[in-house]
């Protein structure tokens, strides 16, 4: 039965966020008998709450809580309050996310020593290896049911990935499949496998995709050492005259103000959220926020290098049925400097259902350029680009100087500006998705912008040295050793590979870490 | 191509035409007419009742609508219902009304004689729209068209889009690898 611990309770590890990081955290510490609070700002839905409409369901599920932007890309112009798709809810992201889970490729960990300097571009190497980090890999494929591992089947492919698969053989790639994703393809864990109904991003109404919500909450519930608080909004971190946090002050669902006690606060908001809180709990002894004097708090923003290829076909493909990120083809993820750009990406397949391509397909156009695109929507095909981005120190999230939420919190502003790199990749990625089209006999094709973003890494970047970040290779504050990161935020480098998998391998092995270390009372 | 008639007497001495009037000059195929406070389709037996906007207004930002996303096959109504928002918004908040009224005015003085509508080209009257592309009242009408046109449930079917399908049990027997051409 879920736990219910009193505010003034200092034993407990709070953790900010119940997305990929926080909701796995809390499951694997509550499952070592750790008392866990999670803070969560949204509400809870369960999975038979969720709606099978996109503009409903973004109503019911995204986080539209007021955000700045500036810097270059498109997003800034056509979304400028709307920078991240992202979720204030029970489970965060995990319930809006697609499934893809792969892992990292070993150079992605050491991307300095084997991209070496970009001007403009601040690349490190991550304090971990691939090689440390496959254990964990392999237990988080485990937990969440990935296809391709453990001898889970894939999943069958849809009308859009068949289209996919067909280009891609035209052109010569070689590894092309439904992908691993942590979406049922049997019955397991107690919940039903794919029935192809679309809407992943809309969180599934079978609880076949994987997600914290149902897949790990719950279970940590049983134990009777997690409690879960929705409608908590982290407004600021406290600390002592030592150093060490102390507690979270919150808005509860009622806006007034509470403070729940600590003895450990794992921050894991996502990206633009969690070093804003972090700079939002400033104080005499933390003048530039926690866990900040490398000042790299906020900095290094990355959301992937994204973009889309529609295609129109002269007969119907209804891309819209069945699995939303239905395949991959990982041939363009190598890191081949050859084509003009270091790091790689993947191309996934994606469908947006009518109401949301009409927002996405050209967001700000207009006239029968962009309607005769629509009028054959059902003859459409879609994949996604997503690759590694360069870390730069000048991307990155800040306090709004005047603009407050309705807490009185300064609401965060997120500042991002492709780097040559970046615009190099897109640009090839463009150019190899229409010819795939093209190959397979498009009439027309259509090089789509990126959306707001879905991938929002790097805020909080894991160092080797303290110098150089705000975490060491545990999520660990390098000054205060009872604060942690557990969200992407922590990453040193993007790859090229869709986060998730990657951030709740890093829980896990936190868990042991943080586990291990209240034992041993060092914390 | 809309043919807008302006407000006057009808026959039957009331304001705006009579339902014969009405009958009689509804020949032409896509005709939307104003009567009293509605912007009527004759033709397609719906009207439109203004509270706020003149219904000229109206009638010009259906236009309008259907110039800045056309879609051939979509049927007035569908735009009607996409920009009655505006007369809901307007009636509401004096400065939006202030805003569309001024923003027809505007697209009309720019259009010539005889108005937007009056320009019997889709070029002349998107050439007229680019002039305007910039300014909040564009803005303000084509973003509401983004999930007020394309959000109506009702005209998913007309682009091929099911919509809900986790009722239907999904597309698992129902065609989501049905492809047959490749």
């Amino acid at each position: 039965m879920a736990a219910s611990f009193d505010l003034k309770n200092d034993g407990v590890v709070v953790i900010i966020g119940s997305g990929a990081g926080g909701g796995t955290l809390g499951n694997e510490l509550a499952q070592k008998g750790v008392d866990v609070v999670i803070l969560e700002a949204g509400a809870r839905h369960e999975y038979e709450d969720f709606i099978n409409d996109e503009w409903d369901s973004f109503a019911q599920l995204a986080w539209t809580d007021k955000r700045t932007t500036s810097g270059d890309w498109r997003v800034a112009k056509d979304f400028p309050n709307l920078p991240a798709w992202i979720v204030k809810s029970v489970g965060g992201s995990t319930t809006h996310w697609a499934g893809a889970s792969l892992r990292f490729q070993e150079h992605e960990f050491k991307t300095l020593s084997t991209y070496g300097k970009l001007e403009g571009a601040n690349l490190l190497d991550w304090p971990i290896t691939l090689a440390e980090m496959e254990p964990y890999y392999a237990k988080a494929e485990a937990k969440m049911g990935v296809t391709g591992t453990n001898d889970w089947p894939r999943l069958p492919g849809n009308n859009n990935f068949k289209v996919l698969k067909a280009g891609a053989d035209k052109l010569g790639y070689k590894e092309c499949h439904t992908g691993n994703m942590a979406i049922n393809s049997v019955d397991r864990d107690d919940r039903m496998s794919c029935q192809q109904t679309g809407f992943c991003f809309q969180g599934c109404k079978w609880g076949a995709k994987w997600s914290t919500l149902y897949a790990e909450i719950p279970k940590g519930e049983a134990t009777g050492h997690l409690e879960v608080r929705p409608n908590a909004m982290a407004i600021k971190i406290n600390h002592d005259a030592s150093g060490k946090v102390t507690g979270v002050v919150y808005a509860d669902k009622d806006g007034k103000l509470q403070e729940q006690k600590a003895r450990i606060v794992a921050v894991a908001g996502n990206s633009i959220e969690s070093p804003r809180l972090l700079l939002n709990s400033a104080s005499s002894q933390f003048p530039d926020g926690l866990a900040n004097s490398s000042g790299q708090v906020g900095k290094n923003y990355m959301r992937h290098t994204t973009g889309s290829v529609y295609a129109i076909f002269d007969k119907p493909v209804h891309m819209y049925r069945g699995t939303t990120m239905a395949g991959i083809i990982r041939d363009e993820a190598r890191h081949d400097p050859s084509r003009g750009f270091v790091g790689g990406y993947e191309f996934e397949t994606l469908a947006l259902g009518l109401p949301f391509m009409a927002a996405f397909l050209d967001p700000g156009g207009w006239g029968r350029s962009f309607t005769t695109a629509l009028d054959h929507y059902d003859h459409m095909a879609g994949l996604w680009i997503v690759g590694e981005d360069m870390p730069r120190a000048e991307n990155r999230i800040t306090l709004h100087p005047d603009t407050k939420d309705d807490h009185g919190m300064p609401v965060a502003d997120v500042h991002f500006d492709d780097h040559a790199n970046d615009t190099a990749m897109r640009n090839h990625a463009y150019k190899q998705g229409s010819a795939l089209y093209a190959a397979v006999g498009a009439t027309r094709t259509f090089p789509t912008p990126p959306y707001p973003s879905t991938h929002n890494l790097g805020t909080n970047r894991m160092s080797a040295k303290a110098v150089d970040g705000v975490v060491n290779k545990h999520g660990q504050a390098h000054e205060i050793k009872n604060l942690f990161v557990s969200d992407g935020s922590q990453f040193t480098t993007g790859g090229a590979e869709n986060p998730t998998l990657t951030i709740v391998s890093l829980a896990i092995r936190q868990a042991e870490y943080i586990a291990g270390q209240m034992s041993a009372k060092s914390i | 191509m809309v043919t807008i008639y302006e407000r006057k007497l009808g026959s039957e001495g009331k304001p705006g035409l009579s339902r014969r009037e009405l009958l009689k000059r509804g020949g032409a195929s896509a005709l939307l007419v104003i009567s009293g406070s509605a912007v009527i389709s004759p033709e397609h037996a719906w009207g439109l009742e203004t509270s706020t906007l003149k219904p000229e207004t109206m009638a010009t930002l259906i236009q309008m609508a259907r110039d800045i996303y056309p879609h051939d096959q979509v049927p007035d109504k569908y735009y009607a219902i996409a920009v009655k928002a505006h007369d809901e918004q307007a009636g509401k908040d004096p400065a939006h009304k202030d805003l569309v009224e001024k923003g027809i005015a505007d697209l009309d003085s720019k259009s010539g004689k005889d108005g937007y509508t009056g320009l019997g080209w889709e070029e002349q009257r998107v050439a007229v729209l680019k002039q305007i592309e910039s300014t909040p009242f564009f803005q303000a009408v084509r973003g509401g068209l983004v999930v007020g046109l394309y959000n109506q449930k009702e005209v998913w079917p007309i682009f091929g889009y099911e919509g809900e399908s986790y009722s239907k049990g999904g597309y698992i027997a129902r065609g989501f690898d049905d492809i047959e051409w490749l």
